[in-house]
């Protein structure tokens, strides 16, 4: 089980870094979902992995799945989860304004004489 | 008595935000009087807790009363009431400066996104628990994106997305470094980690100094050293100057964190991480130095001159930090506080400029209205930023330079530290000349008047947005006259930070800290 987790994380990882590397926006949103998903299995792991033990006080039970992690699990996905939403209506507002979704900005002030992009400021 | 003050300084902001986004939506007024009443009892409030933990006490408040290391804890001690007080007279100051110019106006819900950031920042310095940082980063984080992208605009959405980008991934990273960290302390709260780091087995060092290094990455990359300073220029230049010159604090968090983290969980007399963050740091932190004096002679508009000039100081801040020591800590401490209020009256001049002028490049144009005023507040800001006497800056870094007199470097911190700062102040010389005095030239002086700034607001240039500017000039000059006091100040705290066993009691009780005060025997118990 531990070699089917630890694939699962790293080729997620690989998955994820590969697509933030990504010169257009909505692969690089996917790769930090992506991305974000590895990191909630890896804290999920940093309890160690016991299978049908129950994390909450039990008679008769000597065996304890640690339940900590599930908890920053669960805050990590919240959070990720808004992140993600709000990345996503930013690169749409960026994509609608701009009319590319290109990741990378031109040297402010190159396209138009240098006044134009720093007065946006 | 004390103990329930330690929690207000996050639970103000909260309500005072929460408040205005859910009854003062549609009333700029109220907004504004709200934020600024907010504000001020923050201050109010770290005001309270400066003068609770002045006298060396160490207050920790448990929340929801669970008991730590189980629960949540915040902890008020010397070095989180210097940061919260550092925030919230910098967040009135640059508060002040918004409503007065009528930033605030100009997008919506500024008020809310503002308090949401002062809520996120007051936390991150209080928390006493390594996951709790990491959620009141992302508060102070998700309101940043908001306050970033206030007022719109092509190119300000379009590193708006940068500034997201890397920061999930920050975000991502620090999350993958929490994990390595319980798994191998099997706690998150700092004080336990600081006990259990001396006792961990051999086998877990190496996963101990993975998460060391995997940590410090993720505050680096808050703090905008190179290599992770990427971010850093075009986030500044692009986000409206009055936000920048909050950003001027959100750096200093990812510093205020390395000396938090670095000093109690992993000190460099540890056993498993030695001097490994140092040894990172050092490096870095000074050709991020070199970089940001490099990019204050080449930028090509004052407010890149501007960013870039923050980018040089958090390298001066990194490099004094990676000294560690008590007397180099103190000294970073005063040149944070400086670079902050001084970074920020900086920005606040890139916003005038660019009110009456239209726009902030280094080009000729003709004289903008009120050329002697705004003119002065950059010769002052300037002057502060780059470090020349006679104002806090010079003594900053006077003091950084004495304090890694001895660190095996020296001639390397003192070479970067002093011709970075000159290539800053001929960079910055060269700026104002620009701006100032080419303007008086016979051809551009007969040339056409500046083009009508994008935003036709008369309160932008108004003497109230002048007056707000120079509060936090009067706070560098306040500064500078009570340097040898406030370095005093910055000398108990960082005597107090390397008092890791006093920490620990306050926290976890006395017989933890007594029983770290036997591990260490080194430490100065």
């Amino acid at each position: 089980m531990e070699l089917l987790v630890s694939l699962g994380i790293g080729l997620m990882t690989a998955v994820g870094v590969y697509l933030m590397l990504r010169r257009r926006t909505f692969p690089v949103v996917l790769g930090l979902a992506m991305l974000s998903y590895a990191v909630n299995t890896f804290i999920f792991a940093s309890g160690r992995l016991i299978s049908g033990a129950p994390p909450v006080l039990m008679k008769d039970v000597t065996t304890y799945t640690d339940p900590l992690p599930q908890a920053l699990v669960l805050t990590a996905i919240v959070i990720s989860f808004g992140m993600t939403a709000v990345v996503v209506l930013l690169s749409l507002g960026a994509f609608l304004s701009a009319e590319t979704d290109a990741i990378d900005i031109e040297k402010p002030g190159a396209r138009e004489g240098g006044a134009a992009a720093d007065r946006a400021g | 008595m004390m103990s329930h003050w330690i929690v207000a300084p996050i639970i103000l902001p909260a309500l005072v935000g929460s408040f205005v986004l859910l009854t003062l939506r549609h009333d700029l007024l109220l907004q504004r009087v709200a934020g600024l009443a907010g504000t001020a009892g923050l201050v109010f409030l770290a005001l309270v807790l400066w003068a609770g933990t002045a006298g060396g006490a160490i207050e920790s408040y448990e929340l929801g009363s669970w008991p730590a290391p189980f629960g949540i804890v915040l902890v008020a001690d010397r070095l989180a009431a210097l940061m919260v007080l550092l925030t919230a007279v910098l967040g009135l100051m640059v508060l002040a400066y918004v409503t007065a110019s009528g930033w605030d106006g100009r997008g919506r819900h500024f008020h809310a996104l503002y308090q949401f950031q002062l809520m996120g920042l007051m936390g991150a310095m209080l928390t006493g628990d390594i996951f709790n940082l990491f959620v009141f980063f992302e508060i102070l984080l998700i309101a940043s994106y908001g306050l970033m992208i206030h007022a719109g605009g092509r190119m300000r959405l379009r590193a708006g997305v940068q500034y997201v980008v890397v920061n999930l991934a920050g975000s991502t990273l620090f999350l993958f470094a929490l994990g390595a960290i319980y798994g191998i302390f099997g706690t998150l709260n700092m004080a336990d980690m600081a006990v259990r780091v001396g006792q961990l087995p051999e086998g877990d060092i190496a996963l101990l100094r993975v998460s060391a290094a995997l940590l410090v990455l993720v505050f680096l990359l808050k703090g905008g050293l190179v290599p992770l300073h990427f971010w850093m220029p075009n986030t500044y230049a692009l986000a409206p100057a009055p936000v920048a010159a909050l950003f001027a604090i959100m750096t200093k968090v990812g510093a205020y964190s390395v000396i938090r983290v670095y000093t109690l969980v992993f000190p460099p007399e540890a056993a498993g991480t030695g001097t490994m963050v140092a040894d990172i740091l050092m490096p870095f932190a000074l050709v991020t130095l070199a970089l940001g004096a490099l990019g204050v002679l080449a930028g090509g508009t004052l407010g890149r001159v501007t960013a870039f000039s923050a980018l040089a100081s958090m390298g001066t801040l990194f490099a004094a930090v990676a000294g560690f020591g008590p007397e180099a800590i103190a000294a970073a401490l005063y040149y944070l506080i400086h670079s902050t209020l001084a970074g920020a009256a900086l920005f606040l001049v890139v916003d005038q400029v660019r009110a009456r002028r239209g726009t902030s490049a280094l080009v000729p144009r003709a004289p903008m209205a009120g050329t002697g005023l705004v003119a002065s507040a950059y010769f002052a800001a300037a002057i502060a930023v780059a470090g020349m006497p006679p104002l806090s800056g010079f003594l900053g870094k006077l003091m950084v330079l004495d304090a890694l007199r001895d660190h095996g470097a020296w001639v390397w911190v003192w070479s970067a530290v002093l011709v970075g700062s000159l290539v800053i102040v001929v960079g910055f010389a060269r700026a104002g000349s620009v701006l100032f005095w080419k303007a008086h030239d016979g051809a551009t002086a007969a040339a056409e008047p500046p083009e009508p700034a994008d935003r036709p607001d008369p309160a932008a240039t108004s003497g109230w947005a002048m007056a707000a500017l120079a509060l936090p000039l009067v706070g560098v000059l306040a500064l500078t006259a009570f340097a040898g006091p406030v370095h005093g100040q910055m000398r108990a705290i960082a005597a107090q930070l390397g008092d890791r066993a006093a920490y620990v009691a306050a926290v976890l009780g006395p017989e933890a800290g007594a029983g770290l005060a036997t591990l260490t025997p080194d430490e100065d118990q």
